[in-house]
C-alpha cells in the first residue's frame, strides 16, 4: 500500500466548528470491515463531520467508498470500530432512528424510486418512520418544493427525465428530515443543465452532507472540505481546493482533474 | 388521476361514479357477480339476458362504449372454439339442425360455457376498464391480501417498464453489432441476452432492496391512500350484485 498524506488541520477551517452543544453529525472511529469472503475493505477509518459541513468523499474505484457509506446507516455492520450519527451509535437497537438520520441518495434513481408515483415515493420514507396524515402530506409537499418538483407529484418516475428523477430521489430522502445527507455520485448521468440545477438545489439546502464522487470539479463547487479514501483508509483530509491543487496526491490515488482544468 | 402512466391496455380512463368507486368494492362486487352467474342454472335462458342488461347499464353509467368492450372480449375466442365442438362430439339424444346431428346435452353444455364465460369476461373487463392497476393494488391491500403479494405487485408495476427498456437497449446494442438472427440456431446471442437481463434485474432487485431498507422499510408497504371507504361506497358498489342475486334466485325458482 502507498504512503499516506494526512492533512490534519481541517478542523481549523472557517465555519466548520460546531455549535458548542451539538454532537457531530457523523463520527466514524477506527472502522474496519471485511466482507464474508475475507476481502478486507476498510482498515481503520476515522472521520468526523460536524453539523452543517459539506464534505466530498473522493477515491478511486475499489477504495471502499461504498462500503463506508453502507456502514453509515447500518446496512453493513462494523467488524471493528464505531459509527455514531448525531450522538447515536449505529447499532441494531437504534437501526430505525439511524436510518431516519442518515439519508442516502443512491447512484441510480431507478433503484431508489420504486413506487407508482412521485408523491407516494416521497411519502414512503416518512411513512415508514411513523409520520401519518396531515404531517405526512406536509413533509411530501415541502420536500418536493425544495427540489422544485411539486408539479410532477402524481407522475410515474418512469416518465421523468434523468435530472428530475435525481431530484425526486433527493426529495425522498429529504422528506425523512435526515441529520446527514449522503449522496452517491450525484452528478453521474446528468446533462450539464441538470447537473447545475442539482448543484443549485444542494447548495440551497441547510444540511450536513457527505458526497461520494469521482467528479472533482463538482466536489469543488459543492464541498469546502474533501476526504480521500484509498485502500480502506483515509489518506488525506483538508480543504477541497488544496487537495485538488496537490497534483502528487491526486496522482498517487488515481484521481485526476478533467482535461483542461488546473488549480493553483 | 394519481398514478398516471399506469394505465394498462384494458383500462379506459374516466371519472364516472364507477371509476371513482374504491377498488376493493369493485373487486368484491365483480367476484360476487361472477359467482351469481356461475350458480345460475343453464336452462334459465332469460336470466342470462338479465345479467347482460345489468352489465350494459353499468357500462352506460361508466361511459364505456359497448364496441370497446366487444373488441376486448375476443380474448375469450379460444374457449368459444372449444364450446362449439361439444354439440358435435357429445352423446345422448340428438337434434337435427341444417342436416347436422347435434347432441342435446352437448348443445346445453356449449351454451353453458359460452354464456357464463362471456358474462365472466365482460364483468372482469368492466372491472379492468374502470380501475387502474394502482387502484387494483390499493384494493388488494385493503382486502388484506398478503403484504408480500402487494409488495411484489407494486415493484412489478414499477420495474416491468424499466426492465423492458433495459432489454430494448441490449437488443439495440446487439443488432448494432450486426446481429441478425434469422434461424433458430442463431438465437444463442438472444438467449444469452435474456440471461444477462435476468442477472441484471436480479442485481437491481438487490439495490432496490438496499435503498428501501435505507428508508426504514420493515416489510410492509405503507398505505397507498388514506381516503376511507364509506358505507355508501359499499352500498353503491354492491347494488348491482343485489340485482344479480335476484336474477340468480329467479333462475333457480323458474328452472
Amino acid at each position: 500500500m502507498g504512503d499516506r498524506v494526512i492533512s490534519p488541520d481541517h478542523t481549523a477551517l472557517p465555519g466548520s466548528s460546531p455549535p458548542a452543544a451539538a454532537p457531530p453529525s457523523l463520527q466514524v472511529d477506527d472502522l474496519a470491515f471485511a466482507y464474508p469472503d475475507g476481502r478486507q475493505a476498510l482498515f481503520g477509518v476515522d472521520l468526523t463531520i460536524n453539523r452543517g459541513e459539506r464534505v466530498a468523499l473522493l477515491g478511486p474505484n475499489g477504495a471502499g467508498k461504498t462500503t463506508l457509506v453502507l456502514h453509515l446507516n447500518g446496512i453493513l455492520t462494523a467488524g471493528h470500530g464505531t459509527v455514531t450519527v448525531g450522538g447515536l451509535a449505529v447499532a441494531k437497537q437504534n437501526l430505525r432512528e439511524i436510518r431516519r438520520r442518515v439519508g442516502i441518495v443512491f447512484q441510480d434513481p431507478d433503484d431508489q424510486l420504486f413506487m407508482p408515483s412521485v408523491a407516494e415515493d416521497v411519502a414512503f420514507g416518512p411513512a415508514n418512520f411513523g409520520v401519518t396524515g396531515e404531517d405526512l402530506r406536509a413533509r411530501v409537499d415541502t420536500a418536493l418544493a425544495t427540489v422544485g418538483m411539486q408539479e410532477h407529484r402524481d407522475r410515474s418516475p418512469l416518465h421523468l427525465s434523468g435530472g428530475q428523477r435525481r431530484r425526486v430521489a433527493l426529495a425522498t430522502v429529504l422528506a425523512c428530515e435526515p441529520e446527514i445527507l449522503v449522496l452517491d455520485e450525484p452528478s453521474s448521468n446528468l446533462d450539464p443543465v441538470a447537473r447545475r440545477e442539482l448543484a443549485e438545489v444542494l447548495l440551497g439546502l441547510d444540511a450536513t452532507m457527505l458526497m461520494v464522487t469521482h467528479d472533482l470539479p463538482y466536489a469543488l463547487q459543492l464541498c469546502p472540505r474533501g476526504v480521500v479514501l484509498d485502500d480502506g483508509v483515509i489518506v488525506a483530509d483538508g480543504p477541497m481546493r488544496e487537495l485538488l491543487a496537490d497534483a502528487e496526491l491526486l496522482r498517487r490515488h488515481r484521481l485526476e482533474l478533467p482535461y483542461g482544468f488546473t488549480l493553483s | 388521476m394519481a398514478g398516471a402512466g399506469h394505465g394498462h391496455p384494458l383500462h379506459l380512463a374516466g371519472t364516472s361514479p364507477v371509476h371513482r368507486l374504491p377498488a376493493e368494492v369493485k373487486i368484491v362486487a365483480a367476484f360476487l357477480g361472477v359467482v351469481c352467474v356461475v350458480l345460475t342454472p343453464r336452462e334459465a335462458f332469460p336470466v342470462f339476458g338479465g345479467y347482460l342488461v345489468l352489465l350494459a347499464a353499468i357500462w352506460v353509467v361508466a361511459g364505456i362504449p359497448p364496441g370497446w368492450m366487444v373488441r376486448r372480449s375476443v380474448i375469450e375466442a379460444p374457449f368459444v372454439v372449444l364450446a362449439v365442438l361439444l354439440p358435435l362430439t357429445g352423446g345422448g339424444p340428438h337434434v337435427e339442425w341444417l342436416g347436422l346431428q347435434l347432441s342435446e346435452p352437448g348443445l346445453l353444455g356449449a351454451w353453458n360455457i359460452i354464456v357464463k364465460g362471456t358474462l365472466g369476461v365482460l364483468t372482469s373487463l368492466t372491472l379492468a376498464a374502470t380501475t387502474s392497476l394502482r387502484d387494483l393494488l390499493l384494493g388488494l391491500q385493503r382486502l388484506h391480501a398478503p403484504a408480500l403479494v402487494v409488495t411484489i405487485v407494486t415493484l412489478m408495476l414499477r420495474y416491468v417498464d424499466v426492465i423492458a427498456a433495459e432489454g430494448r437497449r441490449m437488443r439495440l446494442a446487439r443488432i448494432s453489432r450486426g446481429h441478425d438472427p434469422r434461424f433458430l440456431w442463431q438465437a444463442g446471442a438472444t438467449a444469452r441476452g435474456v440471461g444477462s437481463l435476468f442477472v441484471r434485474s436480479y442485481e437491481r432487485g438487490e439495490r432496490v432492496h438496499l435503498a428501501m431498507l435505507s428508508r426504514g422499510w420493515t416489510g410492509a408497504m405503507p398505505r397507498l391512500s388514506e381516503t376511507p371507504t364509506t358505507r355508501r361506497d359499499w352500498v353503491a358498489g354492491l347494488a348491482p350484485v343485489a340485482v344479480a342475486l335476484g336474477l340468480a334466485v329467479t333462475g333457480w325458482v323458474t328452472a
